[in-house]
């Protein structure tokens, strides 16, 4: 194997993928949720249609959004493989181990907390970005703002968001440093300053997703 | 012999070698000292073994001084036990209470084998240092010790990164069993002096790969092996090796 | 009795090296890679000859006990390494560091072995610093120095209270690549437990593997011995639980003499014991003493709390007694001196077996520095307390902390209390100029030799002789020898000489698990400790030294009577380890006391209470006993003395003042 495919390859060659992947899907996460945000405007979804438009015509876009594909299955990949291997690695648990004196549970459970994130995003794929293909390729006019409001109605769809976003957030507490980490961005000046703002962007980002169905359901927005 | 008066239950993995099976098995202890090492506890229970005619716990030991890095028990579900920034010989019994049950185990990862008992085989770490974690300096090549200035700074993080003392602790409470903290601290001392230069690349590569060969996971970052590092070991190692990683393999021409 | 020749080669002090360097033998690449040197020991004079003379081309397999080279006690030496780099520009020189180890010594030293030591100093610090050994620095990005017990000027380097740790881990590395290359053969978790001899010469060895139980048979052209001091004979000592004499003892029985036996070190800084329970010492670093003052009450049986005593109360003694040095006097006499307060009933702490390191002084002399560096000159106590004790946090912290770990008691607050302890042995296995033993081809190196501390080893001295021994001195010597055997081929394992070896090893091995007795091996080695610590500690006396080689005699008939040793033969078995270790400590503890009995002085580490001036300090006499004394094994407790002359050409031999 020559040394640059063993980049990818290495343990720390698959982190870099991992770190990559999980940058590139956390800008995707400013994209999406500086959006959503359009709906608080409240005029009946105009804005936000016109954005939500463009987002699913602009041939940019679209060949972004292969990439975002790509990017989460390459996230989704290396994390089992990595898993595999973490597993290999201790083929006798301990029987008495005490994890939660040296770190936190979320930054433990990433493999948990992404499954998790996976199976919130196949319902919400189903929700919203079906039906906008569907659209486009019939060419027919979409009103996603209309879709919103009519799947939001239901209680347990605005649970299942809450807790999705509940999932992404504490994926992000831990993700949003760590990919420095892996990158090996790390500074004694500037690291303190990218943690605190991971710790923010984890805990806004997924208030602001929430706020979506929250306010619809309660009818603050129609 | 014992002078104290602490009640304990001892919970110890017995495995007789690499091959069998083990399992824990139960030991009351009275009279312990609370001004007693914890392997000083574990002379105790040896010597009572021994007179009554049954096998004593083996286990790593030696300078008892927290410093040569060879004691390796994993105690109430922490290497080296409760205390921050001790290793096990370090650990007085008065960080336990009377009445007190304490579990003891192995390192356990697929790259430290059990050999018997607490005793785990940990010559992983000596091949990944003899893949790479060296200046290539034979003996006599030597300069002037003072014609190259080293920053404080810089002298005293090498340093620290030096400080390690390949106990394995690291590995030990890693979810992954990962040696990132270890091979790192290594990487990092030669990275940041001026006379690991030559070899930063290589040596970065080589070891890396090592590591692999060895059957340790891989870093998923969650700090646990630089909060029970007992020399204080910093993550920041790691960030340095994965740069030094990154470059190595995108920038430098060398194939290693 | 006869005279041993320690070949030292003629001509004046300062040329011998370079002269014996310039005209010795060399061996040609190419047949360095046919002949074959076994090294036993991988601490900083194990390791550092096994890497150098595998860098030369010499194909070379290395023994340690450990599961790894980096574990070797070496690792847990603290205060520094000497070196005469003047860096410090405060008159230091290769003559002074030679003068003042000889002087440290108590004249009791080789004149051309010293100041060989002292010569490739400098090319110590250099290879280790070049290897990437992190020594301290100053801001500039140059090395420091701190001053150590019995010199006056400042050439120890040291990297924080780790040095040990530090220069074993580039050994260790300068080893580890070789093993990379497959230069060196490591074989960890092996114990040497015989030295095989054919024809008068060393040709190998029989080692246990310590997992498999299995004995094996290693040839080599030469073995060399970097095996460590023998300071567990007491049982408690500062040396490592797995330090052993094994080796060094197993080598003397086959013919090797051993070497002025008698002189150990007590190092006067370590804490003190705490109860029976305990199994080793832990040393607190003589540079301690560079900032700590040293002091009892002036009342007997003072009960009160050190910060209750007033300060016009408390008798500094070794400033008292030793102005010019104050409390940078070399060990043996400060443990003495301390023994001496001890004994007379000034102790303090509930054992009374301790003295105060009082910090108090020079915290706040440091705190009225930094004070004054930030503008404030006339600052009050508490800021000068507060600032000072970040200053000695700097310079000591993990000391403090390990103080703090074991004692329970905060060193910042309280002054420490400390106690001389067995830390390092200055005999050893007799050795000439080119660390060649008695048995042709046998090697011995670093503390497990007897060469250069004479009677006493002055601090970081310890580190600088183990390193230049495998770095730079046994390289070249061993090549003389090796030289002339370029026509021996590699004898194969099955002589009746490997065969009867393992035969010896073996038939031990099965007494040791047929006695099945009623004792442990601790017990019977914590006897040996106490016997020995009480009668061959630190202050000796004609009774008790006969008293202590009948009871060890007796100890010695009971352990083979009586002791158990657990589990069988094939398998890893720690106790059957300690079973061989303490049988040969009793056996040395008797030759030990047979020495110090033999020598009618007092001089360095050992002191006969018979022999002292009336001040109470060590009485030399050198028109009797400026030599080495070399034992010869004959049988069990039989020994017959060889001497070798101390001549001193160089230094005029004088009392030692450190007045």
């Amino acid at each position: 194997m020559s040394s640059l495919s063993k980049a990818f390859t290495s343990s720390i060659g698959r982190k870099y993928v991992m770190g990559l992947t999980g940058l590139f899907l956390i800008t995707f996460l400013i994209l999406h949720v500086s959006i959503n945000a359009l709906i608080f405007a409240n005029d009946g979804g105009e804005t936000f249609n016109i954005a939500a438009n463009f987002m699913s015509h602009n041939i940019v876009v679209r060949i972004l959004e292969i990439g975002l594909f790509a990017g989460i299955i390459l996230h989704i990949i290396q994390a089992v493989m990595l898993t595999a291997q973490n597993n290999a690695a201790r083929p006798e648990k301990y029987a008495y181990n005490k994890p939660q004196a040296n770190s936190k549970w979320y930054s433990r459970s990433m493999g948990l907390l992404g499954t998790l994130i996976l199976m919130f995003l196949v319902l919400h794929l189903y929700h919203f970005w079906w039906p906008t293909k569907v659209a486009v390729f019939s060419h027919e006019e979409h009103n996603t703002f209309h879709g919103i409001v009519a799947i939001f109605q239901e209680l347990w769809v605005v649970v299942v968001y809450i807790l999705g976003v509940i999932s992404l957030g504490y994926h992000l507490l831990h993700g949003f440093q760590s990919s420095f980490q892996t990158m090996g961005w790390n500074h004694r000046k500037w690291t303190p300053v990218v943690r605190t703002i991971g710790i923010w962007f984890s805990i806004i980002v997924p208030i602001i997703f929430a706020l979506m169905p929250i306010s619809v359901y309660l009818g603050w927005i129609s | 012999m014992s002078t104290g008066n602490m009640n304990l239950t001892l919970q110890v993995w017995r495995q007789k070698n690499s091959k069998s099976a083990g399992k824990l098995v139960d030991y009351k202890l009275s009279e312990i000292s609370p001004d007693m090492s914890f392997l000083e506890m574990f002379d105790v229970l040896n010597e009572q073994l021994i007179t009554k005619g049954e096998e004593p716990v083996v286990f790593d030991h030696d300078c008892r001084e927290g410093i040569c890095g060879m004691c390796s028990m994993f105690i109430n579900g922490q290497p080296h036990g409760p205390k921050d920034l001790v290793t096990t010989c370090q650990l007085h019994m008065r960080s336990f209470k009377d009445g007190d049950t304490i579990v003891v185990e192995p390192w356990r990862a697929k790259a430290f084998p059990v050999i018997k008992d607490l005793a785990v085989d940990r010559s992983a770490f000596d091949r990944i240092i003899a893949s790479g974690g060296f200046v290539s300096v034979n003996t006599g090549n030597a300069q002037d010790a003072n014609a190259l200035p080293i920053p404080k700074l810089q002298a005293d993080a090498a340093f620290e990164a030096a400080a390690c003392i390949g106990c394995g602790a690291c590995v030990a409470t890693c979810k992954n069993a990962s040696a990132m903290l270890f091979v790192s601290a290594k990487v990092s001392q030669l990275a940041l002096l001026p006379q690991g230069q030559p070899e930063r690349y290589r040596r970065v590569q080589s070891m890396v790969a090592q590591m692999d060969e060895e059957g340790f996971g891989n870093c998923t970052n969650t700090g646990a092996c630089e909060a029970e590092c007992p020399k204080g070991i910093s993550l920041e190692n790691i960030a340095r090796m994965n740069r030094d990683y990154f470059t190595a393999k995108f920038a430098s021409e060398e194939e290693v | 009795m006869s005279t041993l020749n320690s070949n030292i080669p003629a001509g004046e002090l300062t040329q011998k090296w370079t002269k014996y360097k310039a005209s010795m033998p060399l061996v040609n690449p190419s047949n360095k890679r046919s002949l074959e040197v076994i090294v036993v020991g991988s601490g900083l004079a194990g390791a550092s000859a096994a890497a150098t003379l595998a860098e030369m081309g010499y194909k070379v397999k290395c023994f340690c006990f450990q599961d790894s080279p980096r574990r070797a006690h070496s690792i847990a030496a603290q205060g520094g390494i000497n070196a005469a780099k003047n860096y410090q520009n405060d008159g230091d020189s290769t003559y002074r560091l030679f003068y003042d180890t000889i002087k440290g010594g108590d004249y009791r030293a080789r004149e051309a072995n010293v100041h060989r030591l002292a010569e490739v100093s400098v090319n110590i610090i250099d290879q280790c610093v070049a290897q990437g050994v992190p020594l301290a620095r100053e801001y500039g990005g140059l090395l420091d120095n701190r001053s150590f017990g019995g010199t006056q000027v400042q050439r120890t380097f040291y990297a924080a209270g780790q040095t040990g740790q530090q220069l074993l881990l580039g050994a260790y590395s300068a080893l580890e690549r070789q093993v990379g290359m497959g230069k060196v053969q490591m074989y960890t978790r092996h114990e040497m437990l015989d030295v095989v001899v054919i024809d008068g010469k060393a040709r190998g060895i029989i080692a246990r593997n310590l997992i498999t139980g299995e004995l094996e048979r290693h040839f080599g052209h030469a073995v060399v011995l970097g095996t460590g001091g023998y300071g567990n004979v007491f049982y408690l000592s500062t040396n490592a639980m797995g330090s052993n004499v094994t080796a060094a003892w197993k080598v003397h029985k086959k013919g090797a003499f051993f070497a002025n036996p008698c002189y150990t070190q007590i190092h006067p800084t370590c804490i003190p014991v705490s109860g029976d329970h305990q199994s080793k010492l832990t040393l607190m670093s003589e540079s301690l003493r560079n900032d700590g003052r040293i002091w009892v009450p002036k009342k007997k049986d003072d009960n009160r709390k050190a910060s209750d005593i007033p300060e016009d109360e408390r008798d500094y003694y070794l400033e008292r007694r030793y102005p010019a040095f104050g409390n940078l006097v070399p060990r043996d006499v400060a443990s003495r001196a301390a023994k001496e307060r001890c004994d007379a009933g000034y102790g303090v702490g509930s054992s009374k077996l301790a003295v105060y390191l009082d910090f108090k002084a020079n915290t706040e002399r440091y705190g009225r520095i930094e004070a004054s560096k930030a503008g404030n000159h006339n600052p009050d106590k508490e800021t000068c307390m507060r600032l000072g004790t970040a200053v000695i946090k700097e310079k000591y912290g993990n000391l403090f902390d390990m103080y703090a770990q074991i004692t329970g008691e905060n060193p910042y607050e309280m002054p420490m209390r400390i106690y001389p302890a067995v830390h390092y042995t200055m005999g050893g296995v007799w050795v000439d100029y080119d660390l060649m033993t008695t048995i042709p081809g046998l090697y011995c190196t670093g503390e497990a030799n007897f060469s250069d501390h004479g009677a006493n080893r002055l601090g970081a001295s310890a580190l600088m002789q183990g390193l230049a021994d495998g770095y730079f001195v046994l390289p070249y010597t061993i090549g003389a020898y090796l030289s002339k055997e370029l026509a021996t081929k590699p004898i194969p394992t099955d002589h009746p000489a490997f065969v009867e070896a393992e035969n010896n090893v073996k038939a031990t091995i099965d007494k040791f698990l047929s006695i099945n007795g009623t004792k442990s091996v601790d017990h019977f080695h914590k006897r040996l400790g106490h016997i020995m610590w009480e009668k061959c500690g630190m202050a000796r006396n004609r009774e008790g030294l006969t008293q202590a080689i009948k009871e060890i005699q007796d100890l010695r008939r009971e352990f083979w009577a009586d002791v158990k040793v657990p589990g069988s033969a094939d398998e890893f078995n720690p106790e059957l380890e300690k079973a061989h270790r303490v049988a040969d400590f009793i056996e040395l503890g008797e030759l030990m006391c047979i020495d110090a009995l033999n020598r009618e002085e007092s001089c360095g580490g050992h002191f006969r209470e018979e022999h002292q001036t009336e001040e109470g300090e060590a009485k030399r006499d050198d028109e009797n006993f400026a030599y080495v004394a070399a034992w010869e094994y004959k049988g069990v407790s039989e020994f017959e003395l060889h001497k070798e002359e101390l001549n001193y050409e160089n230094i005029k031999v004088a009392q030692r003042n450190y007045k």
